[in-house]
Order: C-alpha cells, then sequence, then structure tokens
C-alpha cells in the first residue's frame, strides 16, 4: 500500500492506472483494499494517493517561493514532483522536505535550465531560511569571552547560521516575495485538492552580482546579512574548524577598509553581539 | 473518566489545539482556556520561535501532547532517536499523557505524512500492543492511542474496527483518546452503525476525547478539520460521555482556522452535552 500511496499521480492529478509491472493498478488495489458500495478498491486507494501528494506539494510549495517564482508554477510543479519522487521524505517532520534539493538541482540541472545558477542561488537561500527558523540557539559567547580568546582556539558558529557565496541577489528578491506571503496551515490530514495557489508574481531586475549573505536568527527574526568578501572568507574558515590565527591569515591579500585590526576588531564585536559565536575548542 | 490512570489521574475540562494564527492573539490576551492540545512534532526541533512560543505558553497554561508519527502499527522497530526528541519534549511541557494514532504511514524509512488504516487481525493486534507498551516504558508517561478515520477497508481484516481498537489496548493496556469525529467518518465510509463503535470501547479506558469538523463529498466523507462540529459528532460525543463521565475534551481545527474566539467558543459548546449528561445521572 505504501508504494501505490507514494506512488506519483498521472494525469489531471489522478492515480496512475497501470501499475509498475504494467498490471492495472485496479487489480493491485482490488488484491488487498475491500470496495464499498460507492467507491471501487481503485477509487478508495486514489483517496491516500492524491492526499500524499497534495500534501507534499503543498509543504514544497510554501518552502520555495523564491524558486516557484523565478521558474513559474508549471516548471516548478515538474520539479517538485520528480524531486519528491527521487528524494520521498525520510524524516518525521514535512520541515526537511527540501533537504536535498540543492544536491538534486546540481545533478540535474535540466530541470531548472536556463536558469540554473538563479535557482541554485534561490534553493540555497530558502533552505538556509528554513534552517535559521528552528536550528538550535546554542549559549553565546559575547564579546568580553572573545577579548582574551587565544589565537589556536576554534570559535563555534551557531547551528542556525548559514553561510552564503550567491551569484544573484536574491536577497531582496526572496524578501519582497515573502512580505505576500501567508501563513502555513497547520498539519491537517486531510487535503482534498490541490489548494488553490496565489499566483506569484515575478519581480524583473533581479541582479547577476556575486554577493556573500549569512542567513541567521536574531531575536526570533530571519535575517539576511550582506558580508564583505574579507568577512565571508572569514567566517567561512571559522565554521570550518579553523584556528582564529589561520582564519585571520586567509584575510592577507584583501582590501579591507580602514586599520585592518581594528576593523577585524569591530567585526567579531558585532557578530558576538548578533550571537553568532557559541563556543569555542582548543 | 474524570482522572483514571491512562489521563495521569487529572481532570482536564474542553481545550482547543495550539495553533500558529491564535499565538498572538494567546500571548497578548491570556484568554481563560482549560489546556491546550500540541502536535509534539511541531516543537521537536532543537530551537526558534515554536519553542519559545511554546515555553511562553507554558508559563500559563497547560499543555497535552498528540503526535502524528509514532506510527504504533507499524512492524519495523521504534526509532531510538525520535523517542529521545518526545522524551525531551515531555520532559519540557510535563504533559499528564501522550496520545498517538492507532495507524502506519512509514516503510523503509519513508514517511507517507499519513495515518494508514490498519489490518484489523490479531497479528496486527499484537505487535501494535508491543509498540506502545515499549513507547511508554521509554517516554514514561501514559500512553494513549486514537481511532483514526479511514477511506479504505482490508479484505485481511478479522474484526470491526472497535474490536481491534480494544484488543490493541487491552494487550497494551494503555488508554484510549476516542475521537468521536473520526468515528463518524468511517462509519458514512464504512457502513456501520456508529454507537456500535462508542457503544463497544472500555469506556474506563478513555482518557480524552477529540471532536472536530469534517468535509463531505459526493462518495465519501474527508476529515479535514476544517468545520465546525456537526450535530451527528456531537450526539456521538453526548454517548461517550454518557459512558466515561465528565473527559478531557479537544476540539481539533486545523485548516482555514478562524479567529480564537470563534474556534474557542465551538469547543466550549461541548458544555451543553456535559451539563445535560451530568444533570440525566444525578436523576438516576
Amino acid at each position: 500500500m505504501a508504494r501505490a500511496v507514494m506512488r506519483p499521480l498521472g494525469r489531471g492529478d489522478r492515480m496512475q492506472k497501470k501499475w509498475l509491472d504494467g498490471r492495472p493498478t485496479r487489480e493491485i488495489a482490488e488484491s488487498f483494499i475491500k470496495p464499498n458500495d460507492r467507491l471501487t478498491s481503485f477509487a478508495r486507494l486514489e483517496i491516500y494517493n492524491r492526499q500524499y501528494w497534495f500534501r507534499i506539494r503543498d509543504c514544497f510549495y510554501e518552502d520555495y517561493p523564491g524558486l516557484r517564482a523565478i521558474l513559474g508554477d508549471q516548471k516548478f510543479e515538474r520539479l517538485a514532483d520528480e524531486y519528491l519522487s527521487k528524494y520521498p521524505s525520510q524524516s518525521y517532520t514535512l520541515r526537511n522536505l527540501g533537504s536535498r534539493l540543492v544536491q538534486f538541482l546540481r545533478a540535474a540541472p535540466r530541470w531548472t535550465a536556463p536558469k540554473t545558477r538563479l535557482a541554485l542561488d534561490l534553493a540555497r537561500l530558502e533552505w538556509a531560511h528554513i534552517e535559521a527558523f528552528d536550528n538550535e540557539a546554542r549559549p553565546s559567547l559575547s564579546t568580553r569571552h572573545l577579548a582574551g580568546a587565544a589565537a589556536k582556539i576554534r570559535l563555534k558558529l551557531q547551528p542556525h547560521l548559514t553561510l552564503l557565496k550567491l551569484e544573484n541577489e536574491v536577497d531582496d528578491f526572496l524578501i519582497e516575495l515573502k512580505k505576500n506571503s501567508g501563513l502555513r496551515n497547520e498539519a491537517s490530514n486531510a487535503m482534498e485538492q490541490n489548494q488553490r495557489r496565489k499566483k506569484t508574481r515575478v519581480t524583473r531586475g533581479l541582479k547577476r552580482k556575486i554577493n556573500f549573505l549569512a542567513v541567521h536568527r536574531y531575536e526570533d527574526g530571519i535575517y539576511y546579512k550582506r558580508l564583505e568578501p574579507g568577512q565571508f572568507v572569514l567566517l567561512s574558515a571559522l565554521q570550518a574548524g579553523a584556528t582564529l590565527e589561520r582564519a585571520c591569515a586567509r584575510l592577507a591579500g584583501l582590501k579591507i577598509s580602514g586599520d585592518p585590526g581594528e576593523t577585524v576588531g569591530q567585526w567579531f564585536a558585532h557578530w558576538s553581539a548578533l550571537g553568532w559565536f557559541c563556543g569555542w575548542e582548543q | 473518566m474524570p482522572a483514571n490512570p491512562f489521563n495521569g489521574f487529572t481532570d482536564y475540562g474542553i481545550g482547543i489545539g495550539l495553533r500558529v494564527p491564535h499565538y498572538e492573539h494567546i500571548l497578548s490576551q491570556r484568554p481563560a482556556v482549560d489546556w491546550f492540545e500540541i502536535i509534539s512534532e511541531n516543537f521537536m526541533g532543537d530551537g526558534g520561535r515554536p519553542l519559545k512560543v511554546l515555553d511562553q505558553i507554558l508559563e500559563q497554561y497547560r499543555v497535552v501532547q498528540h503526535g502524528v508519527s509514532m506510527y504504533f502499527g507499524s512492524p519495523e522497530k521504534l526509532n531510538r532517536e525520535h523517542l529521545k526528541k518526545i522524551k525531551r519534549l515531555v520532559k519540557r511541557t510535563r504533559t499528564p499523557w501522550l496520545s498517538d494514532h492507532l495507524c502506519w504511514g512509514s516503510v523503509d524509512g519513508r514517511y507517507t505524512h499519513d495515518l494508514l488504516p490498519m489490518p484489523y487481525t490479531f497479528a496486527a493486534a499484537k505487535v501494535t500492543a508491543q509498540r506502545i507498551r515499549e513507547a511508554r516504558d521509554f517516554l514514561e508517561v501514559p500512553i494513549c492511542v486514537e481511532n483514526v478515520s479511514s477511506y479504505a477497508e482490508f479484505h485481511v481484516s478479522e474484526m470491526t474496527e472497535w474490536e481491534f481498537l480494544n484488543e490493541v489496548v487491552e494487550r497494551a493496556d494503555c488508554g484510549i483518546l476516542l475521537d468521536v469525529n473520526n468515528i463518524y467518518v468511517s462509519s458514512r465510509n464504512h457502513h456501520f452503525n456508529p454507537f456500535d463503535y462508542v457503544n463497544g470501547i472500555p469506556a474506563s479506558r478513555v482518557a480524552q476525547i477529540h471532536i472536530a469538523g469534517h468535509s463531505k463529498f459526493q462518495k465519501y466523507i474527508l476529515d479535514t478539520h476544517d468545520h465546525p462540529v456537526i450535530d451527528p459528532v456531537w450526539k456521538l460525543y453526548e454517548r461517550a460521555i454518557q459512558r466515561t463521565g465528565r473527559t478531557a475534551t479537544l476540539l481539533e481545527w486545523d485548516d482555514r482556522i478562524p479567529s480564537f474566539n470563534e474556534v474557542h467558543d465551538e469547543a466550549l459548546k461541548a458544555n451543553q452535552f456535559l451539563k445535560r449528561v451530568e444533570k440525566e445521572s444525578a436523576q438516576t
């Protein structure tokens, strides 16, 4: 039954009439489900098949409004069905539905061509948003803690913080889009049809430009903070486990405004005020 | 029963589900609500606003956990990591009991995110009861199992659904979360008398009752939790409390959610039935 429930829908969002081995699906359904006076075995199984797809599509639709906007509804729905067939949920929560989307898009660019690079940027940003929403926030280190930090320590960054190098300025685009989005409905066991979709307006003028973002949570809000190249390099090094000394050494050759020592000190003060550092190890 | 081992010997009244659209109203207005039911899975992450809101709610209100992914009816082993997450939440909420469904929904690590119906066989009852006992032993909190609404029945079933429920709860020695809307929905879809169901379960094991709305289609009814409770369901509720006495009652409204007041007022309609039953009981 599980295989039948999770099998992709066919034309018109109805259960496929042919089974995997070519037999009529009707035969498969009749082998284990009783009909009643109103519904055939096929029709009873179809209720579950359609509910499954409507539920996960709806969740995916809500999690990736930016990706949907740049691909358009039809292309997005084809992509969603292909992705969700290849990567069905492996988690008790639908929140993790998109956990392998970036990997899927990279491996199969035909689903997003000719906007693949833009699609990847948005998929990465929208996943980072999900992670920022409810990943753990550990007790943060203050500037006082950092002041005496030895050069050989490895600073730990918050689990809710994601660092992104992007090829397009998708943050402003997504913020504008999300202004119009409503709250997701609570988990309802039953989805009787594809939920009516709000038509998404694609904002023109998405700028193609290398940029660096930190996606994080601060006082229950999700923020996209633009970073200077040096900040991204430094933070990425720390996140990868480099010592403070080695991470700072990566700044050599990069242009840093003002007095580099003072500037980098200010960066750390600002990041610790945002609660980005949550521990260290020797 | 008002207070029994399956609801942790508590005497909770009428509650509603804790839902995102109502957060602001609840936290700012602090309405009088006897208790809230939370979907465990919505609060099993490691941080963020959901847990912050939950902690604020816990300062003022009683909360009971209701799960959708333990899949007691699955033949697979219980996932220990999943149980650990639930247990962390149990300690946080101090829920007096924990409920989940008499269903299955995952196979080989893939989740349908649905509450799939079970074949009503003795073999299935045995496996299900074993899982419930293991979960209870690990979580160290009373467990209640909820009857689901269903749209399919299986050829292999050896008994009615309520006979199956009885078999499971007796073997597991656990409580029942009696969902009278689910009984109504299933009775329409499978042509049985819903009062046979309500009359056929052990009243002493009922720890909680769910009421809810549903959607009617041409050939079946779907359990959508997006409408008020209809009269036939209220009648089932009344019969249930005639048998069980005053029991913790929860209105589920999960989709197209109206204002807090509208949902709470709908739940409080249960009072008229509780008063009527108590009056009848006093007279006999």
